[in-house]
C-alpha cells in the first residue's frame, strides 16, 4: 500500500439544518486501488460524495490531496484537482452523441468553431485506453446505447481529463449480469491505470469482486476502513446494518472510528 | 493500446469498417426506423402538396406564384427560425407573433412618424426585439414562471402595446424605398446566379475541408459519393430555384419587368446559414442542445443554464423583429393586426412540421424553413382553390396536429428502440 493516500478526508461534519448527516468522517483513497464505500440507505454515502465534489460545503473537517491540505468550494475546484464523479443518474444528454457528451461544457475549439476532429480523436484514444470495444460508432446518440454502454461513456468522460480520483456512484445498479461484469472490469482497469477509484455500491458481490479496500458508513459515521482481503462478507453486512462487527466498528460509548486505514486495528485503541 | 480488434467486432480504437455508400444509406434508413425522421415528413409533405395543387390548379405552377410563395411565407419562416431556438430547450414562445407586431410598429413609428432613416428604424426594431426577449427570458429563467404562461401574458400585453403604438388603431404606412424593397423587389438576375454560385462553392469548400481534415487524422469520413451528392443536390435545388425566379413573370413586360430572386430569399438564406453555424459549430449551440436534452446534465457539466435560457428568448424575439420588418415591408404599412391572427400558430406549425421537437433537444433552423415552405404552400394553394380562410385555418391546424403527433410518436419509438 502506498504511503500517502491520494485523497484523504479527516473529521468531515455535515448537517442539513438540525440533521447531522456526516459525523467526523474520515476516508482515504489510494492511487491504483479501488476503495469501496458501502453503507445502508441514508448512511450518508451520497452526501459524502457531494462534499468531495464540491456540490455541498462541509461544516468542519479537512481535505488532503496528495498529502497537502486543499479546499474544495465548488465543482470546479474538485475538477481542477482531478476529482471526477460519475453520478448514479449518469448526467448524459440523450440527444447528443458520445463525443459531444464526453466533452460537454469543456469543448475543444478553434477560435469560435468547435474542433470536432480533435475531440473525436481524444474520445477514441480514451476509450481505447480503457479497452472499450463495445461501442460501434463514436457519433451515435447516447439514446441508442445500452445501460452498460452509457455507464462506459460516463466513466470515459470522467477519465478524459487526466483525472486522478474517480468516484463512481452505484455504477452497476441498473445493469444486467453481463453488463455489470463489463463495467466492473472497467472499474478495475481504471485503478490499474494508476487512478484512485472510489466505488459506491450496495452490491457486496461487486464490492468483493473489484475493491482493494472497503470503507463502511453507518448513520453518518465511518465505522471501518479495512483491506478487502481482511474481512468477510458477513462482517461487512454487520457493519452496514449494525455499525459494528466483533472488534470492528463502533465502540460502545465511543463514537470515534478507525481513521488510520490499517486493517483490523481496534477502533478504540486508535485514540 | 489496443490496436488489434476482432474483425467481427467493430472497435472505436480501430474503425474496422470504412463506410460505403450502401452502409451510409442503410445507416440513414435504420435511423429513420428508429424514430429519427427529421425533416422527412416536411419534404414528403411538400412534394405531395405541390403535386396535388399543381394538378388541381395549374396556376399554382406558374413562376409568378412560385415567387409569391417566398414573399408570402417569409415573415412566418423568419419567426419560426427564431422559435426553433426556444423549442430546442423544450420551452415555447407564444408571444413571438405579437412581438413581431410590436417591433414592426416601432419600425413604422421611427421611420414614418419620426422620419429617421431606414437603418435607424431597423436597428430600433431589432433592439426592441432583444429587449422583449431579455424580459421574457429573465421571467422564465430567473423567476421560474413557465414559459407558456410568461409568453401567453406577453401575447396579450404586446397586442395592447401594438394598439397603443398605433394611436388607437390607425395604421402607419411604410414608404421608405429600402424597407419596401425587402419584400417587394428582386435581385438582378445575374446577382441571383452569382449568389447561388457562391453558396454552392462555399458549401463544397466546407464539405471538402471537413472530409480532408477527418481523413488526414484517420477518422471515419462520410463516403466521397455522399459528400459529392450533397453538393450536387444543393447545386440542383439552388440552380432550379434561381432559374425559375429569373424568368419574366410580369403580365405585361412593357409596363413593368418582373424577374429575379426576391430579396427576402438571400435574407433568409444568410440567417439560415448563421443560425445553423451557431447551433452546429459553436459550443454555445452545443450547450443549447445539451440544456434541451438534459438540463441537470448540462448544469453538472458547468453550463450556465439560466444564461442559455435567457439567450434563446432574446434570439427568438430578435428574429421575430426581423419577421415583423419583412411583414411591414410586404404590406407597405403596419396595422394593429400585424403579427396577429394566424402568424404565431403558422410559425410554431412551421417549426414543428419541419421536424423540430416540442419536447426539446431536437431541431434545426433548416426545419423552420422547410416547415415554413409547407405552411406557405398550404396557404397559397388553398387560396388559389378558392377556399375560405375558415377552411385554411382548419387545414393548417390539422397539419400542425399531424406534425405534433409525428413528433410525439417518433419520440416514443426512439425511446422504445433506445435500449433503455
Amino acid at each position: 500500500m502506498s504511503a500517502t493516500p491520494l485523497l484523504e478526508l479527516r473529521g468531515i461534519d455535515k448537517s442539513f439544518g438540525p440533521v447531522q448527516v456526516l459525523r467526523d468522517v474520515a476516508l482515504s483513497a489510494y492511487p491504483g486501488q479501488v476503495t469501496a464505500l458501502v453503507g445502508d440507505n441514508g448512511a450518508g454515502k451520497s452526501t459524502l460524495v457531494k462534499c468531495i465534489s464540491g456540490i455541498y460545503p462541509t461544516d468542519a473537517g479537512e481535505f488532503l490531496f496528495n498529502g497537502h491540505p486543499v479546499s474544495i468550494h465548488n465543482p470546479r475546484d474538485a475538477a481542477a484537482l482531478g476529482i471526477e464523479v460519475v453520478y448514479q443518474d449518469l448526467a448524459l444528454c440523450d440527444n447528443l452523441d458520445i463525443v459531444q457528451n464526453m466533452f460537454l461544457g469543456r469543448e475543444k475549439r478553434h477560435g469560435l468553431v468547435l474542433d470536432e476532429p480533435t475531440m473525436e480523436q481524444m474520445a477514441a484514444d480514451t476509450l481505447a485506453g480503457l479497452s472499450v470495444r463495445t461501442v460501434k460508432s463514436l457519433r451515435q446518440q447516447v439514446s441508442s446505447l445500452s445501460g452498460g454502454q452509457r455507464q462506459t461513456v460516463a466513466i470515459a468522460k470522467a477519465v478524459l481529463w487526466n483525472s486522478k480520483v474517480v468516484i463512481l456512484d452505484e455504477p452497476t445498479a441498473a445493469l444486467g449480469v453481463a453488463q455489470t461484469a463489463q463495467v466492473l472490469e472497467l472499474v478495475r482497469r481504471l485503478a490499474d491505470n494508476g487512478l484512485a477509484v472510489v466505488l459506491i455500491s450496495h452490491n457486496m458481490n461487486d464490492v468483493f469482486a473489484v475493491s482493494d479496500r472497503i470503507a463502511a458508513l453507518y448513520l453518518g459515521q465511518m465505522v471501518a476502513q479495512v483491506k478487502t482481503t481482511d474481512i468477510t462478507h458477513a462482517q461487512i453486512v454487520e457493519l452496514i446494518t449494525a455499525g459494528r462487527s466483533g472488534a470492528l466498528g463502533l465502540n460502545a460509548g465511543n463514537g470515534s472510528n478507525d481513521t488510520g486505514g490499517e486493517p483490523a486495528a481496534a477502533p478504540g485503541a486508535a485514540r | 493500446m489496443t490496436s488489434t480488434a476482432l474483425p467481427d467486432q467493430e472497435s472505436v480504437a480501430t474503425p474496422a469498417a470504412v463506410p460505403t455508400l450502401t452502409s451510409h444509406v442503410r445507416g440513414y434508413l435504420s435511423r429513420v426506423r428508429g424514430g429519427e425522421i427529421g425533416a422527412l415528413p416536411a419534404v414528403l409533405g411538400l412534394i405531395v402538396l405541390c403535386t396535388v395543387f399543381a394538378i388541381m390548379r395549374p396556376s399554382f405552377l406558374t413562376t409568378a406564384n412560385f415567387a409569391n410563395l417566398f414573399t408570402q411565407g417569409a415573415a412566418v419562416t423568419l419567426i419560426a427560425m427564431g422559435l426553433v431556438f426556444v423549442l430546442l430547450l423544450g420551452e415555447i414562445d407564444l408571444s413571438a407573433g405579437f412581438a413581431s407586431g410590436v417591433c414592426a410598429a416601432v419600425l413604422a413609428n421611427v421611420v414614418t412618424v419620426l422620419g429617421y432613416p431606414w437603418y435607424v428604424a431597423v436597428l430600433a426594431a431589432v433592439l426592441t426585439g432583444v429587449l422583449i426577449g431579455s424580459v421574457l427570458g429573465m421571467l422564465v429563467a430567473k423567476i421560474g414562471i413557465p414559459s407558456f404562461v410568461v409568453t401567453l401574458a406577453g401575447f396579450l400585453a404586446f397586442q395592447g402595446i401594438v394598439l397603443l403604438l398605433m394611436e388607437e388603431g390607425r395604421n402607419i404606412s411604410v414608404r421608405d424605398p429600402v424597407l419596401v424593397a425587402i419584400a417587394n423587389r428582386n435581385l438582378p438576375p445575374a446577382l441571383g446566379w452569382a449568389l447561388a454560385g457562391l453558396a454552392v462553392a462555399g458549401y463544397a469548400a466546407v464539405q471538402t475541408m471537413r472530409y480532408r481534415n477527418r481523413a488526414a487524422r484517420g477518422l471515419v469520413t462520410d463516403p466521397r459519393t455522399v459528400v459529392l451528392a450533397r453538393v450536387v443536390g444543393l447545386a440542383a435545388v439552388l440552380g432550379t430555384t434561381v432559374y425559375l425566379l429569373n424568368q419574366e413573370r410580369s403580365f405585361n413586360v412593357l409596363i413593368n419587368s418582373l424577374k429575379g430572386v426576391p430579396i427576402v430569399v438571400p435574407l433568409i438564406a444568410v440567417l439560415l446559414i448563421a443560425g445553423t453555424f451557431v447551433l452546429r459549430r459553436t459550443s454555445y449551440g452545443r450547450h443549447i442542445y445539451a440544456v434541451g436534452g438534459n438540463k441537470e446534465a448540462a448544469r453538472r457539466a458547468g453550463i450556465n443554464v439560466d444564461r442559455i435560457r435567457i439567450s434563446v428568448f432574446v434570439i427568438c424575439s430578435a428574429m421575430a423583429a426581423i419577421g415583423g420588418i419583412v411583414a411591414a415591408s410586404r404590406a407597405n404599412s403596419v396595422d394593429p393586426n400585424t403579427g396577429g391572427s394566424n402568424v404565431l400558430l403558422y410559425a410554431v406549425g412551421a417549426a414543428v412540421i419541419g421536424g423540430t421537437s416540442l419536447f426539446g433537444g431536437k431541431g434545426r433552423v433548416l426545419d423552420a424553413v422547410l416547415g415554413g415552405a409547407v405552411v406557405a404552400v398550404i396557404d397559397n394553394g388553398m387560396g388559389l382553390m378558392g377556399y375560405s380562410s375558415g377552411v385554411k385555418y382548419v387545414v393548417t391546424g390539422v397539419v400542425l396536429l399531424l406534425a405534433a403527433s409525428v413528433d410525439a410518436l417518433s419520440r416514443r419509438r426512439a425511446a422504445a428502440s433506445g435500449g433503455r
